[in-house]
């Protein structure tokens, strides 16, 4: 973990009350995909945790939905406003257990994080498949992204106005060597039970500090209590308990 | 040239600042270890520890407000034995100085169980003795509401150990001064005030509380005013000392609540939004008190 202050270079709107900001800073704190940095917003006590999209040398690429007033007042920033962040939160993702042909399950906002973990895993020449299941077509964002490395996309949307009409889980490939699954818990869950493969999930859960001191986000698992932002969010399928 | 002395004395220890990390903010030590030397700190209060290992509430169990959050952890913590033997020997390579022991419990026995245990350890300076947990054996009610109950744990926890006992307080009760004289009378060692205020949010898309458990303790910034009120009140009653807390963000705080009458500080939210809030506090700590022509903490104590 690094607490760093970071500088809005440009911020864009990917669909409805989705944004993707770029930031300009020390990204060394971040060692892995999958991880996550909390931001601290003016005027708000709590920070922000939101995964890490994607890593461009000293370039922070963060996709977030507008949920409250915290992702809005961001997605409100304009270039060269700075933010303090925790940069380098969390385990993210074990890229040593993909095998040679992993899949990548992403579901509405939890797309992001997968991100760059395509990017780790296809930089490794490993040839990956990516399962993406959104709303509405309006929704939906970052498979040419997804495409443009060399994935395989499969896409479903729940009223079937884009790609296959249903959940991620009826377009899921039938075979992969591992699996990583980013997304609403539901959707986690029908994950867990649609696939025999092993593979690993990440999670999200309401946060005080972001770094393992309040305790705020622990959860039960296999292996005992894990604190979402420090052990995880991302938890092997194997120490799930549902 | 800043020659400000901020030593202070607590129950006998004295501490190098009056800046105290406190409970349930700073884990074990160790995730601010990785950041920092934490032996800058003029000492730390554990995460609160019980007899046996509690997961806590359900979550969530964070929700933010204006100038502050809630909680409602509800004591996770490994239980005493595993804290004494896997926390505080990783702790002991890192940190050097005396560790105010947070003890909580739901029964008297408990309390006087987990004291037991502390009470063997070195590197624990203090017991602070958390009377905010709710009484199992009294109706559910906090053993800290009510002057008899919270002078019983005091006298029995003091038979349990020979180092300084704190009484650590709720900000929910009708007349602290009251079982602060009660804790006094029962041979408390010092009082440390306040722990979190009752509070509640509701999710407007969901019209639920925002909390699983419905209620969390409130604290950050928005409960200062009521910290330091609740200090200047009790430290005027009371012969022993009072450490101060509720809401302390920066070395100004500090030095207001000293001037209320406390001996020495703990900061709990701040460091879940800066983890180097303490450091920061305890480095600006001199030159604050340069500004204000404070020569030594000791000589402002209950000044106001």
């Amino acid at each position: 973990m690094k607490k760093t202050v970071m500088e809005i270079l440009k911020t864009e709107p990917l669909c409805e009350n989705v944004f993707k900001s770029v930031f300009v800073g020390d990204t060394s704190g971040i060692t892995n995909a999958g991880q996550f940095v909390n931001v601290s917003i003016k005027g708000l006590y709590l920070r922000r945790p939101i995964s890490v999209c994607d890593l461009n040398g000293d370039e922070l690429t963060l996709v977030y939905k507008v949920v409250g007033k915290g992702t809005d007042i961001l997605s409100r920033a304009e270039r060269g406003d700075k933010f303090d962040m925790l940069t380098g939160l969390g385990n993210g993702y074990d890229l040593s257990a993909a095998g040679d042909s992993p899949l990548l399950i992403g579901g509405g906002v939890g797309v992001p994080p997968l991100y760059l973990l395509a990017k780790r895993l296809s930089e490794k020449g490993i040839k990956i498949s990516v399962a993406l299941g959104f709303n509405r077509d309006k929704d939906v964002f970052f498979t040419k992204e997804f495409s443009d490395l060399g994935a395989t996309v499969y896409l479903a949307t729940a009223d079937g106005s884009r790609g296959e009409k249903g959940f991620v889980t009826d377009v899921l490939p039938k075979d992969c060597s591992y699996f990583y699954a980013c997304g609403p818990e539901p959707m986690l869950k029908a994950v867990y039970r649609a696939t025999d493969s092993q593979g690993e999930f990440s999670f999200e859960e309401r946060m005080g500090c972001g770094f393992g001191a309040c305790m705020g986000c622990s959860c039960k698992t296999l292996t005992g209590s894990k604190r979402i932002c420090k052990d995880g969010p991302v938890l092997k399928k194997g120490e799930i308990l549902w | 040239m800043v020659n400000s002395d901020t030593k202070v004395d607590l129950c006998g220890i004295t501490l190098d600042n009056p800046v105290i990390a406190a409970s349930g903010t700073f884990g074990y030590g160790h995730e601010f270890a990785e950041l920092f030397d934490i032996n800058v700190l003029g000492a730390f209060s554990c995460k609160g520890t019980t007899l046996n290992a509690r997961f806590g509430n359900p979550t969530p169990r964070i929700a933010e407000c204006a100038a502050g959050m809630l909680n409602s952890v509800g004591l996770q913590n490994p239980g005493v034995n595993k804290v004494v033997s896997e926390e505080l020997p990783k702790l002991k390579k890192v940190y050097r100085k005396k560790i105010m022991a947070n003890v909580s419990g739901f029964s008297v026995d408990e309390y006087v169980k987990v004291s037991r245990v502390f009470d063997k350890e070195d590197i624990v300076g203090w017991l602070e003795i958390n009377v905010s947990c709710p009484n199992v054996h009294g109706g559910g009610l906090s053993f800290g509401t009510d002057p008899t109950v919270a002078a019983k744990v005091t006298a029995a926890v003091k038979k349990a150990t020979v180092k300084p006992v704190i009484i650590k307080f709720s900000p929910n009760v009708t007349d602290i001064v009251r079982i602060a004289k009660a804790v006094e009378d029962a041979g408390a060692d010092g009082i440390s005030l306040i722990n979190t205020l009752v509070g509640m949010r509701i999710d407007l898309k969901t019209r639920k509380p925002v909390l699983k458990n419905v209620t969390g303790g409130l604290s950050g910034p928005a409960i200062f005013p009521v910290a330091l009120n609740m200090v200047y009140k009790t430290s005027k009653a009371v012969g022993i000392p009072v450490v101060a807390m509720g809401g302390v963000s920066c070395a100004e705080d500090v030095i207001e609540m000293i001037l209320a009458g406390a001996t020495a500080v703990e900061v709990g939210a701040a460091n879940l939004i800066d983890p180097f809030a303490c450091k920061n506090i305890i480095e600006n700590l001199p030159s604050v008190m340069e500004k204000y022509g404070v020569k030594s903490l000791k000589e402002i104590r209950g000044l106001s």
